[in-house]
C-alpha cells in the first residue's frame, strides 16, 4: 500500500512540475543530416567556451527540420533549422499560419557532391552526360528516345573502362538527390538532347506545363536494379561499395574526405572536387548550406543570438576554421552573412 | 460395448508377426520420421546458435577497443600570463581564454616533452605534431584549469586523449598503408607516435571516459562516451517504473478480482492484448501530439520519453501481471474469506504477495524491452547530440538527454570511421544491462516462485 501511495504522489509532482512551465535554457536545433556533423562541431565549441549550455543538435532531414521550425512560436519548438535545401514557399506559408512569422536565412557555406568507388578499383572520369546514359530512364537512340539498355560503363563511353555500370544514389528524401538530379541527371539530359526530345512530346498545355514534364522525364532514374536508392546516409552506401567494389557512390565531400583510405573519388568535366575548386565554381555539383533562425526566439532562449553569431564567425566558418578542416566549403561572402546575422535581418520573400 | 474377443479374426495374410527383436516396415517408417525430426530440430538449433555467435562475434571484435583508449601523460606549465590575464586567478576573467589559448598551451608542452626525451621529429611541421593529440584536450585542460583556477603559474602532470587516428593505429584500425591514403593522419604522425610510446608518453589503458563521457562532435570520436545516455536511459526507466508499476497492478488487479465479466471488461481485455502488439514508432507519434504539442512538455527530455515508453510497456506488463493473479488458486482465495476476510483483504493480504514474484518478472522484462527501444524517441527529438548531463531528478527528468540505443542508432551513421568501435560498444554496454535486468527477473521467479 505504502509504495502505491508513493507512487501516486510522485506522479503527481511530475504532473505540477509539469503544468508549472518549464524554462528551457538550451539551444534548440534539428534538421538536415548534412549540415548535422557541422553543427556538432560549432555546438561544441560553443558548450566548451561559453557559459551557456550546449545546444542540442537533432539529424530527421531538411524537411523535418523545416517543418518543426514552423511548428509555431513557444519554448517546446525548435530554434534554428538545419537544411542542405533552400526554404520553400509552403514552409514559409507553414510557418506564417502557425506565427512564425519573421525566420533568419543564414547560408554558412557550401558542401560538394562527390561520385567515389572502390580505393582498389579503377579511377573515373565522368560528365553529367555519362551519368545520364548510365542511370536514366530513358536515352538518345538514333534521334528518339529508348529504354536505356547500357549494361557496362564503356557502352556509355568508350573512355570509362569495361566495369558493369552500379550506382549507389541517396533515395528521394535527400537533400543531396535533389542537388544529383538537377546539376547531374538534368544538366546530362539537356546535352545529350533528351529534355528536347521530352519537351516536344509533352502533352502539357503550355510552355511552363511542358517544361516541367521534360525536367520530370529527364529525372526519372532507371528502375532495373542498376542505380540502386540509398535511404540511409552515407555510411550505408560505404558499406554496400566495400561489398560492391565495381559500384559507385554519391557522397557528400567532407564525408569523403573523411574517408580517403577507402574511397577514390572521380573527375567532373575533369575537375577534381576539392574546397578550392567549389568555392571557386569550377566544380559543378554543390550546394549551399542554410541554417533557418526562429526571430520570436531571440532574446528568450539565453545564448541564441552569441550562437549564429559564433556559428558564422571566421574562427568557426571561415577557410581556416574546424567546419573547414572537417569539409566545408567556406562561403566567399561570409563577411555579408556575419552582417545580417548581427543585424538580426528577417529574409525576405523567395526569388 | 463391442465384444473385442467375439469378433472375427484377422485374416492370415494382414495378420501382424511383429517382433522385438526385427522392425517391421511401419515402425521402420515411424522411426525414420523420428530420426528425421530430430535432426531437423538439431540443424534449426544450430543455425540459431550459429546466428547468435556470428552476432556476438563481430559486436565484440569490433567494441571491445572502445573499452581501451589511447592517452599522453606529459608536464603541463600552464603560463600565468597566457591563462590569466587579472593575475588575480578571477575565474570570469580566466574563461575568457578560449580553447584555442590552451590548444597552444599543450603544443608547446608536447614540443618540450619531444625535446627532452631527444626524439627525432625530422622534418614534421608543429600542425602535424600537434595532430596526435585529440581536439577534446583543450577543453580538457580548460575545464581542469578553471575548476583549479590556483594550478596557474605551476607546472602539472595532466593525461591527454590522443587523436582517433592514432588509437586507431594501436587497435589495428589504421596502417602505414592507409595513412599514406588518409587525409587526416601522415605517417610521419604514426612513426612519431611509436616513438611517444617507447619514451613512455603515450600508453593505452582502460578508458572510463567511455561509460562516463558525453557524446562528441564528428572531429573527436576518441572523445564520445555513454555518459548522457546511461543517465538518459536510467531517467527514463524510473519515469517508466513508477508509471507503469502501479497503473499496471491496479488495472490488472480490477480486471482479474473485482470487474465483472461482460461485454466491456472483454473489450477492455481485447484491446490490452492489441495495444501490446502495437509497433512502438505509433506511441512515438502518439507522444509527439499529446506530451509536447499539447501538453507542452519540453523536446529531447527524459520525461516526455518515459511517458511514452510506459504506454508502449503498460499493456506488456498488465497481460504477464495479470496471468501470475490468475495462477493463484482460488481455494486461497475462499479460505481468506472463509475467516472473515473482505473481499479487498483477501486480494492485498494474499492474493497479490503470493502473484508479486510473477508480476516483478513481467515488470523488469517490461522494462527491458523499455529499455532497447529507439523508434519511439526518433519523434520526440531524443535522438539528438547532447552533450550536458542533464540535472538531478526531478528537474533533470526536464533537461535534454540521449538515451542507450538512441546513441548507438547516431554512432552508426557519423561519416568517422572511429565511431564504428564506438556503436559496438555501446551495443555491449546496453547488452550487459539487459543481461543484468533479465537476470534479475530470472533469479526473483527461482527465488519466490511458488508453484501449486
Amino acid at each position: 500500500m505504502k509504495s502505491v501511495k508513493l507512487g501516486a504522489s510522485i506522479v503527481a509532482m511530475a504532473a505540477v512540475a509539469a503544468t508549472a512551465g518549464y524554462a528551457r535554457d538550451n539551444i534548440q536545433t534539428a534538421g538536415s543530416s548534412t549540415v548535422l556533423p557541422y553543427a556538432t562541431i560549432v555546438a561544441e565549441a560553443f558548450g566548451e567556451n561559453f557559459s551557456f549550455k550546449t545546444p542540442v543538435v537533432e539529424g530527421g532531414g531538411s524537411g523535418a527540420g523545416r517543418k518543426k521550425l514552423c511548428e509555431g512560436v513557444g519554448e517546446n519548438t525548435i530554434d534554428i533549422a538545419n537544411s542542405s535545401s533552400r526554404i520553400t514557399q509552403s514552409d514559409i506559408d507553414t510557418c506564417a499560419k502557425n506565427g512564425v512569422t519573421e525566420i533568419m536565412e543564414v547560408r554558412f557555406g557550401y558542401d560538394g557532391i562527390v561520385f567515389a568507388s572502390d580505393i582498389a578499383g579503377p579511377s573515373y572520369a565522368f560528365t553529367p552526360l555519362d551519368w545520364f546514359n548510365a542511370i536514366g530512364a530513358q536515352v538518345v537512340k538514333d534521334g528518339a528516345l529508348a529504354a536505356n539498355t547500357n549494361k557496362t560503363w564503356d557502352q556509355v563511353a568508350g573512355t570509362l573502362g569495361t566495369k558493369p555500370i552500379m550506382a549507389f544514389i541517396p533515395g528521394t528524401k535527400h537533400g543531396t538527390r535533389e542537388v544529383f538530379d538537377t546539376k547531374v541527371i538534368e544538366a546530362g539530359c539537356k546535352e545529350a538532347g533528351a529534355y528536347d526530345l521530352y519537351f516536344a512530346a509533352s502533352t502539357g498545355a503550355d510552355e511552363a506545363a511542358k517544361k516541367a514534364d521534360a525536367v520530370k522525364g529527364c529525372h526519372a532514374i532507371r528502375t532495373d536494379g542498376v542505380a540502386v536508392d540509398i535511404d540511409g546516409d552515407y555510411t550505408e552506401t560505404l558499406s554496400r561499395i566495400a561489398a560492391n567494389k565495381d559500384a559507385i557512390g554519391v557522397f557528400g565531400l567532407s564525408f569523403y574526405q573523411n574517408n580517403t583510405d577507402k574511397l577514390q573519388v572521380a573527375t567532373m568535366n575533369g575537375v577534381v572536387p576539392s574546397a578550392e575548386t567549389i568555392a571557386k565554381g569550377e566544380y559543378p555539383v554543390s550546394r549551399p548550406l542554410f541554417f533557418y533562425v526562429k526571430k520570436a526566439h531571440l532574446g528568450v532562449i539565453p545564448g541564441l543570438q552569441e550562437y549564429i553569431d559564433f556559428f558564422v564567425s571566421d574562427d568557426i566558418a571561415g577557410p581556416n576554421g574546424p567546419l573547414a578542416a572537417y569539409g566545408l566549403v567556406s562561403d566567399p561572402e561570409l563577411a555579408a552573412t556575419q552582417a545580417a546575422v548581427a543585424a538580426g535581418t528577417p529574409m525576405g520573400p523567395l526569388k | 460395448m463391442t465384444d473385442i474377443m467375439g469378433s472375427a479374426p484377422v485374416p492370415a495374410s494382414r495378420a501382424r508377426r511383429s517382433s522385438l527383436m526385427a522392425q517391421d516396415a511401419l515402425s521402420k517408417r515411424r522411426n525414420a520420421a523420428e530420426a528425421r525430426f530430430k535432426i531437423y530440430g538439431i540443424v534449426a538449433i544450430v543455425i540459431a546458435m550459429l546466428a547468435l555467435v556470428w552476432l556476438l562475434i563481430s559486436i565484440f571484435s569490433v567494441g571491445l577497443p572502445s573499452f581501451r583508449q589511447t592517452f599522453l601523460t606529459m608536464p603541463i606549465e600552464l603560463p600565468a600570463d597566457k591563462l590569466d590575464k587579472s593575475g588575480v586567478r578571477d575565474v570570469a576573467v580566466m574563461s575568457k581564454v578560449t580553447t584555442v589559448g590552451y590548444a597552444a598551451v599543450i603544443q608547446a608542452a608536447l614540443e618540450k616533452a619531444i625535446k627532452e626525451k631527444g626524439i627525432d621529429v625530422g622534418t614534421m611541421t608543429p600542425k602535424d605534431i600537434a595532430g596526435v593529440i585529440s581536439l577534446e584536450a583543450p577543453a580538457q585542460l580548460r575545464n581542469y584549469v578553471l575548476a583549479n583556477p590556483e594550478l596557474v603559474g605551476t607546472t602539472i602532470d595532466f593525461e591527454v586523449l590522443a587523436n582517433g587516428r592514432i588509437d586507431g593505429f594501436f587497435k589495428g584500425r589504421v596502417t602505414m598503408e592507409s595513412a599514406q591514403l588518409d587525409s587526416n593522419v601522415k605517417p610521419e604522425q604514426l612513426v612519431l607516435a611509436e616513438k611517444l610510446t617507447e619514451a613512455g608518453i603515450m600508453a593505452k589503458r582502460f578508458n572510463w571516459g567511455f561509460i562516463t563521457a558525453p557524446d562528441a562532435s564528428d572531429q573527436r570520436p576518441e572523445a564520445a562516451g555513454l555518459g548522457v545516455a546511461i543517465i538518459g536511459s536510467f531517467y527514463m526507466m524510473i519515469v517508466v517504473l513508477v508509471l507503469s508499476l502501479p497503473i499496471g497492478v491496479a488495472a490488472s488487479v480490477y480486471l482479474e478480482e473485482f470487474a465483472p465479466k461482460n461485454r466491456w471488461t472483454d473489450l477492455i481485455e481485447v484491446n490490452i492484448a492489441n495495444l501490446a502488439a502495437v509497433p512502438s514508432i505509433v506511441f512515438g507519434i502518439l507522444g509527439l501530439a499529446v506530451f509536447i504539442n499539447f501538453a507542452g512538455l519540453p523536446q529531447s527530455a527524459p520525461i516526455v520519453g518515459g511517458l511514452v515508453l510506459t504506454l508502449m510497456t503498460l499493456p506488456r506488463i498488465i497481460i504477464p501481471a495479470r496471468a501470475a493473479l490468475k495462477s493463484v488458486p482460488p481455494s486461497i482465495r475462499d479460505a481468506a474469506l472463509g475467516v472473515g476476510a473482505s473481499k479487498l483483504q483477501s486480494v492485498f493480504h494474499h492474493v497479490l504477495p503470493l502473484a508479486a514474484p510473477g508480476i516483478l518478472t513481467g515488470m523488469i522484462i517490461g522494462l527491458a524491452q523499455a529499455l532497447g527501444e529507439t523508434a519511439p524517441l526518433l519523434l520526440i527529438g531524443m535522438v539528438a547530440f547532447v552533450r550536458d548531463y542533464p540535472g538531478m531528478p526531478l528537474d533533470g527528468f526536464f533537461n535534454p538527454a540521449s538515451a542507450l540505443p538512441v546513441q548507438v542508432f547516431s554512432w552508426t551513421t557519423r561519416g568517422d570511421p572511429g565511431f564504428v568501435e564506438r556503436a559496438s560498444g555501446a551495443i555491449i554496454v546496453l547488452l550487459i544491462f539487459l543481461l543484468i535486468m533479465n537476470a534479475v527477473a530470472i533469479i526473483l521467479r527461482r527465488r519466490f516462485e511458488r508453484r501449486w
